[in-house]
């Protein structure tokens, strides 16, 4: 098993004033477990048919009588095929200090910024857990000190990340991996500094009637590495993460009108080869209460763009999504998401479903199935063509 | 006497439309002026087998000047939704804004407040059931005069402004006359029939002015359902402020 824990002695001294009949502390979080099964046989030797996970994620909040609090969620996964995705993270240690007129936020926390519902574009300050989950929704804990000034005329962010987190990638027996495999322990960086280069960012975003916008700037160690073929320790070809330095604006925008919701994600990077933009946008078309049933159906619309085309180190360079949303509103509050992406400058496709509902007051299924088709072989996804798979997990909620 | 004379005229000219909207006016006016509270909310679903699920969920709310009341509630339980948090804006005259926490992705999403009609959380109150009430959302109707449990009440109809979004064609509210308070509603869906009855129990004063009921029931004729709900723990002057109702507090809810 191998481990990448992040430990850091917290940047912060954490002033316990002493616990006052007001403050609160709990503990919450949930264990589960995770089958995997592939539809085919592994392209590779190393792989395996299917896997089982344990994962634990606790979490322990307390809160002062003044509002500030600390909040700690240690994170873990065992999972029987692959080394690389058996991990341990701290997904939060972070203290929140209250005053009257900010917010000043220490230690390792996780920031989501974004809009739509397929690609997350702008989301720049976490590091994405690739081994979790290949939708890049997972993600490690980042550290940092946030300063948050909100104001009649918008929310003022300011963060300092003094540490960089290496984006993980699955190990040579896992599925849904590249080819060659991606040779984490030899990451390279732009700067100097390595890992301890201080990133910035400073963020405005505001909400006006309809409408809810945001602006930022970020400037530091990219988050999504450039992969360079290269040779292992043993002569073996393998693809390096190249970490460089960028500056990136980014802007998300959303508005609601009636039913529908329209949504714009942009950025624009320089420092990863020539400046560039890149941009996702859509809609969602909610019909509610379909004739009286309770049943919510949401109907979902992207399209994302990377001016790199094949160059992009994502794999969105020019494709399309299109998205189901059902809602029973039940009391099991059983949903269902269904994905359909098409490329748009060749025939690879992809599909996804995610459903789940509730057991009990505590436990919840949930069921995901991800396909790809005609996988070409430029396209970042070509390793992955035949692993298709299914997947349930079982989480008990404490 | 004199009195009395000086009054009538001015009675015998009231339409039941203009008796209802004034029934609703003084509701209002008597609810006016709480500035924010808190409450917790044990919310209990019953299906037509009588097998029970709860939630559990905490409530803020504060009065906006001018406009309709800006609420935030927060899910405890089911644990798997713990930390879930909605965010709404209610306005007297356009749609509610409103906006959903995830806190597993640590994200804010806007919403449509359109689904008025749709479920809150698999209960049998629709949002529009929960959301705040501004007089300007309905125009009304007197029907009659009628005693329930002991109490004189005004018998008035109420009619969605927004017929198109809203799951009822009319509400028929108990309001008692001495105080203003709301003991009955039957709602009335889009083919007219009798669709659900809500039931008000155990109105507690708090500030020495402000009723709240310690229950509320809403039975489903038409499936057979039933939610429960039970308040506890009104704080009224909480000193919540507009900053505790931003999408920055709903970073920070737990």
């Amino acid at each position: 098993m191998k481990i990448s824990l992040f430990l850091i002695v917290p940047l912060l001294t954490i002033c316990v004033t002493g616990a006052t009949a007001a403050s609160v502390s709990e503990f919450s979080g949930y264990v589960a477990v995770e089958g995997r099964v592939f539809f085919n046989e592994a392209l590779f030797s190393e792989q395996e048919r299917g896997s089982v996970s344990f994962v634990l994620q606790p979490e322990y909040y307390h809160e002062w009588e003044n509002g500030s609090s600390l909040t700690a969620v240690p994170f873990a996964r065992i999972d029987s095929a692959d080394s690389e995705r058996s991990h341990l993270d701290i997904r939060e240690l972070n203290y929140l200090w209250l005053s009257q007129n900010w917010e000043l936020r220490v230690g390792i926390g996780k920031v989501f910024w974004g809009v739509t519902e397929f690609v997350h574009l702008v989301d720049i300050i976490n590091q994405t857990d690739l081994v979790e989950a290949i939708d890049g929704e997972d993600k490690l804990g980042q550290p940092m000190a946030n300063l948050s000034y909100p104001t009649d005329l918008g929310t003022f962010d300011l963060f300092v990340l003094p540490y960089f987190r290496e984006r993980t990638f699955p190990g040579i027996s896992g599925r849904l991996r590249s080819e060659p495999v991606v040779d984490t322990d030899r990451a390279v960086y732009e700067s100097n500094d390595e890992e301890h280069h201080i990133d910035l960012a400073i963020r405005y975003s505001h909400s006006i009637g309809d409408w809810d916008f945001g602006i930022y700037n970020f400037n530091g160690t990219g988050r999504e590495p450039t992969l360079v073929l290269n040779l292992d320790e043993d002569g073996e070809p393998a693809l390096v993460p190249f970490y460089e330095l960028i500056n990136q604006t980014g802007l998300d925008l959303q508005t609601v009108k009636g039913n529908w919701l329209f949504k714009l994600e942009a950025l624009y990077r320089t420092g990863q080869g020539d400046g560039f933009f890149a941009g996702v946008g859509g809609f969602e078309y909610a019909f509610a209460n379909i004739a009286q049933t309770g049943l919510d159906l949401g109907i979902i619309g992207e399209w994302a763009f990377d001016e790199r085309g094949d160059d992009a180190t994502t794999p969105f360079q020019n494709d399309v999504m299109l998205g189901l949303r059902l809602e029973l509103n039940d009391a099991a509050s059983s949903r269902l998401l269904a994905g359909f992406s098409q490329d748009l400058e060749n025939a690879s496709t992809a599909f996804s479903v995610e459903a789940s509902r509730r057991f009990g007051n505590n436990w919840r299924l949930s069921f995901e199935l991800r396909s790809f088709y005609n996988q070409s072989e430029d396209d970042p996804f070509f390793s992955v063509r035949d692993d298709d798979y299914v997947q349930l997990e079982l989480a008990f909620y404490l | 006497m004199i009195l009395s004379l000086v009054l009538l005229p001015q009675a015998a000219s009231e339409t039941p439309e203009e008796k209802g909207f004034a029934i609703a006016k003084e509701a209002d006016r008597r609810d006016t002026g709480f500035k924010s509270s808190t409450a917790n909310l044990l919310m209990v679903l019953k299906n037509k087998h009588g097998q029970e699920s709860i939630r559990k969920i905490r409530i803020r709310t504060l009065e906006v000047k001018g406009d309709g009341d800006k609420s935030l509630s927060i899910f405890d339980n089911p644990r798997d939704v713990k930390g879930t948090a909605f965010l709404t804006f209610s306005h007297k005259r356009k749609d509610d804004d409103q906006w959903l926490y995830l806190p597993a992705l640590k994200r804010v999403k806007r919403i449509s407040s359109r689904n008025k009609s749709g479920s809150f959380m698999g209960s049998e109150f629709a949002y529009e059931d929960i959301s705040s009430q501004e007089v300007e959302k309905y125009t009304y109707k007197w029907i009659r005069d009628e005693m329930v449990d002991g109490r004189a009440c005004f018998v008035a109809e109420f009619y969605p402004v927004d017929k198109k979004n809203s799951g009822y064609t009319r509400q028929v509210n108990w309001i008692d006359k001495s105080e203003y308070r709301v003991w009955k509603v039957e709602y009335f869906d889009r083919k007219k029939s009798l669709f659900k009855t809500l039931t008000m129990k155990g109105y507690q004063k708090y500030l020495d002015r402000y009723w709240r009921a310690d229950e509320m029931n809403m039975v489903n004729h038409q499936n057979g359902k039933s939610t429960r709900l039970e308040f506890s723990d009104y704080k009224f002057g909480a000193g919540l402020k507009d900053r505790d109702f931003s999408k920055n507090s709903l970073k920070r809810v737990r």
